[in-house]
Formats: structure tokens, C-alpha cells, sequence
């Protein structure tokens, strides 16, 4: 230990143990809040998504690299996983239920570093087409090998097996929670701490400029490499917990549509901050079991809001809110909002009439055999008759005229404000 | 040899239809640099606007009309919504093109459906374009059409569907006319020209924006030329695009990106290997019987001596791709190493 002649100090980073405290207290206390099945269910799923979709943006956000097929590492995370279940259950091997996510955890990292190597040969646009290549691969792989993938039916397995542990049996979904809850809480604190470490930093640094990684002496290909395996680890992690969360397996868990799903809602959530993905996991949830629920077309609003999105915000919504807050501190937020309420009351104007378009679109294509009436927000729509059509027309064309006029009028005083804060920064530094 | 023969000819016009889309892909992609996720989405499109208008002014009508617009909506999609990110990067660029891709999809479901619809081809292309007929003497015969019933009665005969004939010429069409455009016209010397040097392009007067729009359209309308044909040969379904946008894109990294000739070498053996694949029906298990190794009772029923080769047909596009990876990363004939 050698011992410098100067003092050093260093202060606490209260900020952050008050947020990675109450980050612990909402895992703890969210199923105290909602307590009813469905909302035990759904926060389960939450924390699987959260590792999902920050172990996606490991690749996605931080080393710029666009994959298309990461549904593979999680999904065949799942498949370990609830094979070792089952050979728990016939006595054939003797693990905890509770360590059986990390079988999953392994699985990924094994198939990351097998596929690793030669997605990650390439970076950018090729990358993005091998990893969807390989995504294709197993996919078609899984509905021909039927012993291993189950096939159609899937492969189920019971949880509730070996000695209980401290009386935890995990028959109760309660009980399945909180090891979600313990895992996703290590995972999210083991990932955040990845992005300090040496590697971290130079896998964000591959992603800004290649070539200069190149010429300080690091090798690309490996620092991808690295980064791959281990995100495919903590994917395989939250592969194995949804195993255990719904105790069966189907080939869906590795198909293109979940890879989509991940790098969708990575990309709504903000791949540019650590915590967008939280976002874009919880939101995954929500809109897998609500918004579905609400409307068959949501795939549709989805897509949409998903262009959007990529137009005009193109850091998500966690960039959006720290926009917003950097406003909010230099204490402008106040002028913005009449033009907030404005833009939000054209824009659900605008929504609601294309949503009844839309909906009775849907309608007459789908289930127009028991009636022409389509309940929409507690309203009833004739989608037989003219003026219900020509209603919604009028609903949404004025709803987007008045949002294009408020949407200018807003950026013109955002473009002051984000103006006026930049002058001020540059005064502030003058003076220090 | 009746088998070879139109299974090579089958693999060609398959190959032949892939191209039509590698090519558009190609172009837009060495041009641009975008590669376009939605390119089989445009396909899909071309299919769908066809079996709409071919209701209302018949097949071949329909085949002129539908490419047009389906172009221009590609150039639409370019200058509304592809412009605005082309400021934020090539990733932004894929990701709209990605969400395209399911806007599309749904759009199609929301206006045709979520099952086939019935599109078939003209009566003209509906019977077979020659039949190959192996006498009993054991010597081969060719005859425009359908071979007389009585002669396939006593001889084995082999048809070529219309449909694919009708498809390769097509497709051969449009390369010559792709070529002669780019070759030999003063748009296509401008397209060159943006190709590589676009800021040198852009000084000399010319309109680069309005080039990558007219590039994107063309691209997108040759997919749905493709779409045309290949919804009428095969089938017209929400589904179409998903099945043949991954092999595309696999063929596009095979055979190098951003190289036209590499497409279309990829697109024939991609094509043609497919076809043979499908055709066989032999497994790993049935291989080693017939050379003679015993194979116990509990490893016969395992599956993977079970499968046989057309069962594994769909995975070949993606295994070469790893293959040629592995191997020859820039691609068959690519010449930038990305």
C-alpha cells in the first residue's frame, strides 16, 4: 500500500445510495401495493423484461451494436433451464430451484460465446443481419428438434421440487417474485457496475469510433466479443427465471418476434441512459398484457409510436425526461407547460380519432358477422353508417392540424429555452 | 434426369425471384448505406396491391400498375420519414426501416385479412410450359405444354410450370432493363455517380436527395415486381414477408454486401440448392443404413437421424451464412471488408 503525500477526498455519492435504496424498496414493497394475482404476475414479468432488456442494451446502447436475434440466448437460457427442472424433479441431479436461473445464465454464456464468435466478426450493418441470420437459425432449428424444444406443446416442468428451503417452496407466486425481485436486483447493480468498469468504457468507445480503439492498440472484435457473452449471461439469467415463472417452455421464446420485442421496447425506453431499459421493460409488460388486451391492433400503434420515436426522439423516454429535468433544474419548466397540456390534449384528440378509424377498420375485417357496432371507449360506432366514419375522419384531421400548430409553437419556445441554457452553461463556466 | 433438369430450372427461377429483391436491397444498400428491413415488406405490398387491382383490370394490367405504386410509396416512406434520420445515423436508419416492417405487416392485415387470399395466375400461365417426357425406351422427349394424356400414360412425364417460366423471363427482363438504366442512360450516370462520390455529385448541380429517392423507389418497386409474381406463383399471405425477408438478407451477407454480382451468385445457389434440398427426402440415419453401419433401435428415433434433407431445407440459407463467415467473411465477391 503506498501512501500518497497529499490528502485525498472523496465524497459519498449520496445520489446514489438513495436511489439504488429505493430502487430495493419498490422490489420489496410492489407486490405489497398490488397484491392480486395478476399484478404478482405482471411484476414478475416486469423484473424478467428489466434483465432482458438492459442485458439487450449491453449491445444495443452501450457497445452500438444492433442485434436481431437475442431472443436465442434467453430462450435457450429458458430451455436449460427447465430441462434441468425436470431432471431435479426425476432425482436424477440435486440443485435449488433457487440456483436453477443460473443454469439458464450459463446456457446463454455458452451459446453467446459459440455464436459470439462469428457475429461479432462484424460490426454495424452486417452485425445486425448475422445476428438475425443466426435468430432464423435457431428458430427453424427448434421446431424440427421436437425431443429437445418440445415442439409445439413446449416442454412444461413443476417448480415445486427438492427440500423446501426455509420453508420456501415456491408454490406461491409471491414467493417466485421475490427471487425474481433478489435476481433482478443483482442483475441491474452487476450490469450498472459493468458500465464502470475498464471494459465498459472501451466498449463504449468501440461504439463512438472503431478506428481510434483500433490505433490505441485494443482489438475490437474481442472487446465485442466480451461484451456478447456477457450479455447473452444475463439474458440466459432472465430466460431461466421465466422458466420458472411459468413452468412451461415453447419455441416462441426464441423466435424473431421476442428478439423484435427486445429491441423495440429497449429502443422506446432510451438506449442511451443505464436505466432507459427499466423503462422499456416495464412498459414491454404492459403492453403485452394491456394494451393487447384493449385492442387487436396494437402491434399497429406500436409500430407507429416505434417511428415516431425514432424521428423525433431518437434517446427514447429516458432522454425525453432527462430533457425535461435538465430544464426543470435551470427552472424553465414552468413557461413549458400550456404548451405541454396543449400538445398532450391535440395529440389524444388526434389518437382517439384514429383509434376509432382504425378500430372499426379492424372491425369490419375481423368480426363484422355479429354486427356492425364496435364498442369504443364506452362508445358505441355504427361502422355501417357514414357518419360514424366521417366523424372519426373529422375528430382526427382536426386533432392533428391543432397538434401540428401547438407542436410548433413548442418547438420554437423549446429551441429558446435549450438556447438560453446553453449561453448560460458557457457564463457559468466563464466564471469558474 | 427429367428431375434434374426441372429441378434445376425450379431452383434457377426460385433463385431468379430472390435476386429481383437482393438486387433492390443491394442498390439501396450501396448507395445509401441503409439497409432496408422492409424490403420484403414491399414485396409482400406489390402481392397485395396486384391481387386488389388484378379484380378490377385483370392480371396483366395489374402487373404494370402494381410495381408503380408500389415504388411509389417506397419513395414516399424515403422522403417523409427516411431523410429525417439519415442525420442520426445508419442504426436509426435500420430501426425505421424495422418498424416499417410491422406497420406494413398490420396495415396489410387491417385491410386484407390475417388469412391467404386467393390470387392465381392468369389462365394463360396456369398449365405447364413444356413437359419433359421419359419414354419407355428409355429416351427423352420434349413438348411444348401439356404432354397428350395417352403418351403420359404409357411414359413418365415431367411438366415446367408456366408460372415459373413466366418468372424468369421476368426476372431477365428486368436485370437487362436494370442494367441498360444505369448503364447507359444519364440518370443511371448521375446514380453511379452518387454512388461513390455524392458531395462531387452534389456540386455539380445535381439533386442527390432526389437520387436517393428515385434509387429507393426503383428498389422497392423491382420488390414489388417480385411481389407480383412471386404472390401469384406461390401464395398471397400476411406471412410472406417474414418467410422471405431473412433469406434475403442472407443472401445480400453471402454474397458480399453492397456487391451486385455477389447478390446474384448468392441468389441462384441459394435458389437452387433450396429446391434440390426440398426434393430429397434423405436423413443422416437413412444414409448410414444404406452404407451399412447398424444403428442401434434407441438412436434410429432420435431426430436427428431422423431428419431428412427437405426438412432441413429452410435452415440451409442461414447455414452458409455462418459458413461464408466463418470462412470468407467479406462475402463471396464483396470487396469491403465491414
Amino acid at each position: 500500500m503506498t501512501t500518497t503525500a497529499y490528502y485525498t477526498f472523496k465524497p459519498y455519492n449520496v445520489g446514489r445510495w438513495i436511489i439504488w435504496t429505493l430502487f430495493a424498496l419498490v422490489l420489496l414493497l410492489a407486490p405489497q401495493l398490488f397484491s392480486s394475482n395478476l399484478a404478482i404476475s405482471m411484476l414478475s414479468q416486469m423484473g424478467i423484461a428489466i434483465i432482458a432488456c438492459l442485458a439487450y442494451n449491453m449491445l444495443f446502447g452501450q457497445g452500438g451494436m444492433l442485434s436481431f436475434g437475442h431472443a436465442v440466448y434467453s430462450g435457450l437460457g429458458s430451455y436449460f433451464a427447465i430441462h434441468t427442472l425436470l431432471k431435479v424433479a426425476q432425482g436424477e441431479l440435486v440443485l435449488p430451484v433457487s440456483l436453477i436461473p443460473l443454469v439458464g445464465g450459463l446456457a446463454g454464456l455458452f451459446f453467446a460465446v459459440l455464436f459470439g464468435y462469428v457475429t461479432t466478426r462484424k460490426a454495424g450493418t452486417a452485425f445486425a443481419m448475422i445476428t438475425l441470420g443466426v435468430g432464423e437459425l435457431v428458430f427453424a432449428l427448434s421446431l424440427m428438434f421436437s425431443d429437445f424444444f418440445g415442439g409445439e406443446a413446449g416442454i412444461t416442468a413443476d417448480r415445486v421440487v427438492g427440500e423446501p428451503f426455509l420453508g420456501i417452496t415456491f408454490a406461491p407466486t409471491v414467493q417466485v417474485y421475490y427471487l425474481i425481485a433478489v435476481y433482478t436486483y443483482v442483475c441491474v447493480a452487476a450490469m450498472y457496475a459493468f458500465t464502470r468498469t475498464p471494459l465498459g468504457r472501451i466498449l463504449n468507445a468501440v461504439r463512438d469510433n472503431p478506428e481510434r480503439v483500433e490505433f490505441i492498440g485494443y482489438n475490437t472484435q474481442i472487446v465485442r466479443y466480451l461484451a456478447f457473452m456477457l450479455s447473452g449471461f444475463f439474458a440466459g439469467i432472465a430466460g431461466g427465471l421465466g422458466a420458472i415463472l411459468f413452468e412451461i417452455v415453447t419455441a416462441e421464446v426464441v423466435s424473431p418476434l421476442r428478439s423484435g420485442a427486445y429491441l423495440l421496447f429497449t429502443f422506446l425506453g432510451g438506449a442511451t441512459f443505464f436505466f432507459g431499459p427499466i423503462i422499456g421493460g416495464v412498459l414491454m409488460v404492459l403492453a403485452l398484457v394491456f394494451l393487447s388486451e384493449l385492442t387487436k391492433a396494437w402491434l399497429l400503434y406500436l409500430g407507429l409510436v416505434f417511428m415516431f420515436m425514432v424521428m423525433y426522439a431518437p434517446g427514447g423516454l429516458a432522454s425525453l425526461i432527462m430533457m425535461n429535468l435538465r430544464v426543470a433544474a435551470f427552472g424553465r419548466l414552468r413557461e413549458l407547460w400550456v404548451s405541454y397540456l396543449a400538445l398532450g390534449v391535440t395529440g389524444l384528440v388526434a389518437l382517439l380519432g384514429a383509434g376509432a378509424l382504425i378500430e372499426m377498420v379492424y372491425h369490419l375485417q375481423l368480426n363484422a358477422a355479429i354486427g356492425s357496432t364496435v364498442e369504443y371507449l364506452g362508445v358505441r360506432l355504427d361502422s355501417s353508417r357514414a357518419e360514424s366514419w366521417f366523424g372519426a375522419v373529422f375528430v382526427m384531421v382536426t386533432g392533428a392540424a391543432l397538434f401540428e400548430l401547438a407542436r410548433r409553437h413548442f418547438g420554437v419556445h423549446w429551441d429558446e429555452i435549450q438556447a438560453d441554457i446553453e449561453k448560460e452553461i458557457k457564463r457559468r463556466e466563464m466564471i469558474a | 434426369m427429367e428431375f434434374v433438369i426441372v429441378s434445376l430450372l425450379n431452383g434457377v427461377s426460385y433463385g431468379l425471384l430472390l435476386f429481383m429483391l437482393s438486387s433492390g436491397l443491394t442498390l439501396i444498400f450501396s448507395m445509401m448505406g441503409v439497409l432496408n428491413f422492409a424490403h420484403a415488406s414491399f414485396y409482400m405490398l406489390g402481392a397485395y396491391f396486384a391481387y386488389a387491382l388484378s379484380g378490377i383490370v385483370g392480371f396483366w394490367v395489374a402487373l404494370l400498375v402494381a410495381p408503380v405504386l408500389v415504388g411509389a410509396a417506397g419513395a414516399l416512406f424515403e422522403k417523409t420519414c427516411l431523410r429525417k434520420v439519415h442525420k442520426f445515423g445508419h442504426v436509426p436508419e435500420l430501426l425505421i426501416t424495422f418498424g416499417l416492417s410491422y406497420v406494413v405487416l398490420e396495415l396489410v392485415q387491417l385491410v386484407w385479412g390475417r388469412s391467404a387470399v386467393s390470387f392465381p395466375p392468369p389462365e394463360v400461365l396456369r398449365g405447364p410450359a413444356f413437359t419433359l417426357i421419359h419414354t419407355a425406351e428409355d429416351t427423352m422427349v420434349f413438348a411444348w405444354g401439356r404432354a397428350p394424356a395417352e403418351l403420359c400414360a404409357q411414359a413418365a412425364c415431367t411438366p415446367f410450370p408456366a408460372t415459373r417460366a413466366f418468372m424468369m423471363v421476368v426476372a431477365v427482363a428486368m436485370l437487362v432493363a436494370l442494367w441498360l438504366l444505369i448503364t447507359r442512360t444519364r440518370i443511371g450516370l448521375v446514380i453511379q455517380a452518387a454512388l461513390t462520390h455524392p458531395q462531387m455529385a452534389e456540386a455539380l448541380g445535381h439533386n442527390v436527395p432526389r437520387v436517393f429517392m428515385l434509387v429507393f423507389g426503383i428498389g422497392t418497386g423491382l420488390a414489388g415486381l417480385a411481389g407480383v409474381i412471386g404472390g401469384s406463383t406461390f401464395v398471397t399471405e400476411p406471412a410472406m414477408a417474414a418467410a422471405l425477408g431473412a433469406i434475403v438478407f442472407a443472401v445480400v451477407v453471402i454474397g458480399g454486401l453492397g456487391s451486385l454480382p455477389g447478390a446474384f451468385l448468392a441468389s441462384l445457389l441459394i435458389g437452387i440448392v433450396q429446391t434440390f434440398a426440398v426434393s430429397m427426402d434423405h436423413s443422416v440415419g437413412s444414409l448410414l443404413a444404406s452404407v451399412g453401419v447398424p444403428i442401434g433401435e434407441g438412436w434410429a428415433r432420435r431426430d436427428f437421424m431422423r431428419l431428412t434433407l427437405s426438412q432441413v431445407a429452410p435452415v440451409l440459407p442461414y447455414l452458409f451464412l455462418v459458413l461464408i463467415l466463418i470462412f470468407r467473411p467479406k462475402g463471396l465477391l464483396g470487396t469491403r471488408d465491414h
